[in-house]
């Protein structure tokens, strides 16, 4: 038997015809912790989800070759059966469930007659939470009375209690503060030592140098390389050349003949607490400015902070004990509900069409006006039903929404169209600052085009434009300048010359040491 | 600018109202006409505008993917409330309504306050107020009815308008209804047509738009001959009229309307659209109680007394009479004028059953039947076009 205990070989799995993943190799040896780390939408989730059997045997090519054997996994329970276990990002536990319960989900201990045996649960979770470093915890309190950082935990005792021999970890660290992301990583390690062989997805590079023994970068769907700890470099500059080194192409239209003209919109020392919890500051001292036919950008990972700073300026709508002052047109506005916001000329293009931006078993007509129909279509309470259809019949064609009529619900458009639908909705309310967060998420390239000509329109009319994206090819396709925010903080402003890939991320980089050194 | 687009009219809206006549029409063949008679066609009337009026507050508590529950005991702790004025304190009739308005606007701002403020969930909230209400009706009327009312007051449940504009034995105001009826839906359609065109909007076929207006004009007519037959055009009908008026212009003419709607539709995209979910929560609900009291005042007019089981299980008919009349049940959609069909479904089943011999028992079994018929009938035809 080879010394690896999973080899993935040449795996190619396609959505629609769109390559997801194209022939990619990942070999992890017994006993280690391996890293896998890419840029968002690179193809490591899939990668783990084709190995899970959350992709069944048949949807994808290649082989999955798992303690020597191949295997061929129709689902989640299969995989689960070999040991394979994997925790995802959101947390899979019930919370008003104690942690026992929790621990043994699916997996209940029973006696022969299928009937819960309540004390070997209680014994065995408490056996379970010792391993993960939680000997002290009392498993019959609710989950939710636990922080973030246990629940993690709790997600991996789970996992052992399964018998498992792979664990694969997606993002483990992404929701908790420094403290518990080195306790949960000593874990790890401790679980190494117990001979448990581990895979785990992370961002924070230095998290990864710290516990990784071997490290497979990928890219756009491919294997860029395998580091080995103690053989090859494992710095940070190393790895995020392996993650960002990739060709750009034309895929952003050009903007011309914008004037830039002054400071319209401004935050400064913007402080916010999380809605559940007021002693966990989420944004820490946010300062930013935009001028009148301005694209910026705000950069950042996942969890970061940006959409939580969107929607905190944007009436409130999320944080408590939120301080700072928001200047809009060279005044100073308070901004205490959404209304405020709109009164005052800002939009927010949220991030989750489908949640927060649009009635899909609405029309698109009454979704265009939905946000501007008191203060434009409207005279003492009543809706003046035709300069609607006119308005939505314009932009439906100025912003290219493809659909039958106006008359069609939003929820049979494609992702590409509704977005269209919410920026016109925005647009409607004549905003003179958009806020647009990940504008073209889950949308394809052509859509992706038409939304970046739509950002270009609105510099050219002389809107402050802030855009909040993943992606760092689109925040340097689009952007004039960009301030890059980490763990809520803003870790440093760069100007239209200086962004770059290695430049965003090592300002990323240079903040998370800041942090830990502190 | 021209255009000459023509698309069909929506037959999703009209179903159910097909639905109405066609049931109406196979009660006539099973009782032998007795239906169509002048008065039965006067007693369905009577019998179900409170369910009408109830129906039309519902429709705006299922727009919002709730319901209220309460609204019957609120029913009769409006009609208790008369009761009480008119028989032990001897008020004057206005007082009396007004002040049994009041105790319906009070309930319903009652359960707004727990619903949009504490964010207590309206199934539970509306559940307390439904006991809450039966208890007090019980506690004020001392398990007692309490009447009979003088015939001033009954007038409002079961009097008629200007009864003595006969000509022979024809009531001359029903003939004139029904005359400014046909002109208002005539000129209406006019004039929705010319908007279409000075706009170059999408017109409706024009033998459609016939069809559809002549079988409306057609069942005014109907309906105003049978009641100038009988004793004339009745009181209640000017209140369900205005209600059902003036909600629909409101739910689906106005901004404030158009809101509810959208928070039925997706809350949180409400909330981010700039809409206060919270007011529109508590509006709602406090129109709920509102039109309860408005309920509970024609229904104890037309009983004569106060009776503590006044308005039992209502709030089941009108929540009923909103899903037969084609409303989301998560809430979004639906329409005044399907919920008054529905209502009138569930009034001309009951009408029909009771002329046909049909025990309550069965009744009931029937209706339940009906229901979910048309709830089921009504996912099938979305499910095969999604």
């Amino acid at each position: 038997m080879s010394d690896y205990i999973l080899e993935m070989n040449h795996i190619t799995k396609e959505f629609s015809g769109v390559k997801a993943l194209s022939d990619v190799n990942l070999k992890v040896k017994q006993g280690e912790i391996h890293g896998l780390c890419g840029e968002n939408g690179a193809g490591k989730s899939t990668l783990m989800n084709v190995l899970s059997g959350v992709y069944p045997y048949g949807t994808y090519s290649g082989d999955i070759v798992y303690k020597g054997e191949v295997c061929k996994f129709k689902d989640l329970k299969e995989s689960e059966a070999k040991g394979i276990v994997i925790i995802h990002q959101e947390l899979a536990l019930s919370p008003l469930l104690s942690v026992a319960e929790n621990v043994f989900i699916g997996n209940e201990q029973t006696n022969i007659k299928g009937v819960i045996d309540w004390t070997e649960t209680r014994r065995r979770a408490q056996e379970m939470l010792a391993k993960v470093g939680l000997e002290h915890e009392d498993v019959n309190v609710p989950v939710n009375s636990l922080g973030v950082g246990k629940q993690q935990l709790i997600e991996i005792a789970k996992a052992m209690a399964k018998k498992v021999d792979l664990l694969i970890l997606d993002e483990p660290t992404a929701a908790l503060n420094d403290e518990e992301s080195r306790k949960l990583l000593d874990i790890m390690l401790e679980l190494k030592r117990q001979g448990v062989t581990s895979i785990i997805i992370s961002h924070k590079l230095n998290e990864l140098e710290y516990v990784c023994d071997g490290l497979t970068i990928i890219r756009d769907g491919h294997t860029i390389e395998t580091l080995t700890k103690g053989v090859d470099d494992f710095s940070e500059d190393r790895v995020i050349k392996g993650m960002v080194g990739r060709e750009m192409t034309n895929r952003y239209p050009a903007r011309e003949g914008v004037k830039v003209g002054d400071v319209i919109f401004e935050v400064k020392d913007w402080n916010v607490f999380h809605p559940d919890d007021a002693e966990r500051q989420m944004l820490k001292n946010i300062n930013i400015k935009v001028r009148a036919g301005e694209v910026v950008g705000l950069a950042g990972l996942m969890g970061a902070g940006r959409t939580e700073f969107a929607m905190s300026v944007f009436g409130k709508s999320y944080g408590q004990k939120i301080s700072g002052i928001v200047k809009i047109n060279g005044k100073e506005v308070v901004l205490n509900s959404v209304k405020d916001a709109i009164d005052n000329k800002l939009a927010y293009v949220s991030e989750d069409r489908k949640t927060y931006g649009l009635v899909l078993i609405d029309d698109i007509k009454h979704n265009m006006t939905m946000a501007a129909l008191r203060k434009f279509f409207s005279k003492h309470g009543v809706v003046n039903a035709n300069d609607e259809i006119l308005s939505a019949d314009e932009y439906m064609g100025r912003i290219k929404v493809k659909a039958n009529s106006i008359e069609q619900a939003v929820g049979s458009l494609s992702g590409g169209n509704q977005q269209k639908v919410v920026l016109a909705k925005w647009m409607l309310t004549q905003p003179d600052v958009l806020i647009l967060d990940e504008p073209t998420r889950g949308i394809d390239v052509g859509a992706k085009y038409e939304i970046y000509c739509v950002i270009n329109d609105l510099a050219k009319a002389g809107k402050a434009v802030i855009v909040i994206s993943s992606e760092m090819q689109e925040i340097i396709g689009t952007c004039d300048r960009v301030y890059v925010i980490n763990e809520g903080e803003l870790a440093g402003e760069l100007s239209k010359e200086e962004i770059t890939q290695e430049k965003i991320m090592s300002c990323i980089m240079a903040h998370n040491r800041a942090n830990a050194q502190q | 600018m021209k255009n000459n687009k023509t698309v069909n009219l929506d037959m999703k809206q009209y179903g159910m109202f097909i639905v109405l006549i066609a049931v109406f029409l196979i009660f006539a063949v099973m009782t032998g006409g007795k239906n169509l008679s002048p008065a039965n066609i006067n007693n369905l009337i009577l019998q179900n505008s409170y369910v009408v009026i109830l129906a039309t507050g519902m429709l705006l508590c299922v727009l919002t993917g709730n319901v209220d529950l309460g609204v019957g005991s609120v029913v009769a702790l409006c009609g208790a409330t008369v009761g009480v004025l008119l028989i032990d304190v001897k008020a004057s009739i206005p007082v009396a309504i007004l002040v049994a308005l009041l105790v319906g606007l009070l309930c319903g701002m009652f359960s707004g306050f727990f619903i949009a403020v504490m964010g207590v969930p309206p199934f539970i909230v509306t559940l307390a107020t439904m006991l809450m209400g039966r208890g007090a009706t019980y506690t004020i009327l001392q398990a007692q009815t309490k009447g009979p009312f003088s015939p001033d007051y009954n007038y409002i449940g079961a009097g008629f308008v200007l009864p003595n504009m006969k000509a022979g034995n024809f009531n001359i105001l029903c003939v004139i209804v029904a005359i400014v009826a046909t002109v208002v839906i005539i000129f209406g359609e006019v004039r929705g047509v010319a908007t279409k065109k000075k706009y170059g909007f999408a017109q409706n076929p024009l033998w459609q738009l016939v069809i559809k207006d002549g079988i409306f004009i057609f069942l005014v007519w109907f309906v105003m001959i049978k009641l100038g037959q009988y004793s004339g055009f009745p009181f209640v009908l000017v209140i369900m009229g205005c209600i059902v008026g003036i909600y629909g212009f409101v739910t689906s003419k106005t901004v404030a309307g158009r809101q509810i709607y959208a928070l039925g539709g997706n809350r949180k995209a409400a909330q981010l659209s700039g809409i206060k979910t919270d007011r529109v929560f508590f509006w709602v609900y406090t129109n709920m109680g509102f039109l309860a009291g408005v309920a509970g005042v024609v229904l104890s007019a037309r009983n004569g007394s106060a009776t503590p089981k006044a308005g039992d299980q209502f709030e089941m008919d009108a929540i009923a009479s909103c899903y037969l009349g084609g409303a989301a049940v998560a809430g979004g959609a639906g329409t005044i004028f399907g919920a008054v069909i529905g209502a009138f479904i569930m009034g001309v089943l009951n009408n029909g059953m009771s002329l046909y011999g049909w025990s309550t028992d069965i009744q009931k079994i029937v209706k339940g039947a009906v229901l979910l018929l048309a709830v089921t009938a009504d996912l099938m035809s979305k499910r095969k076009k999604g």
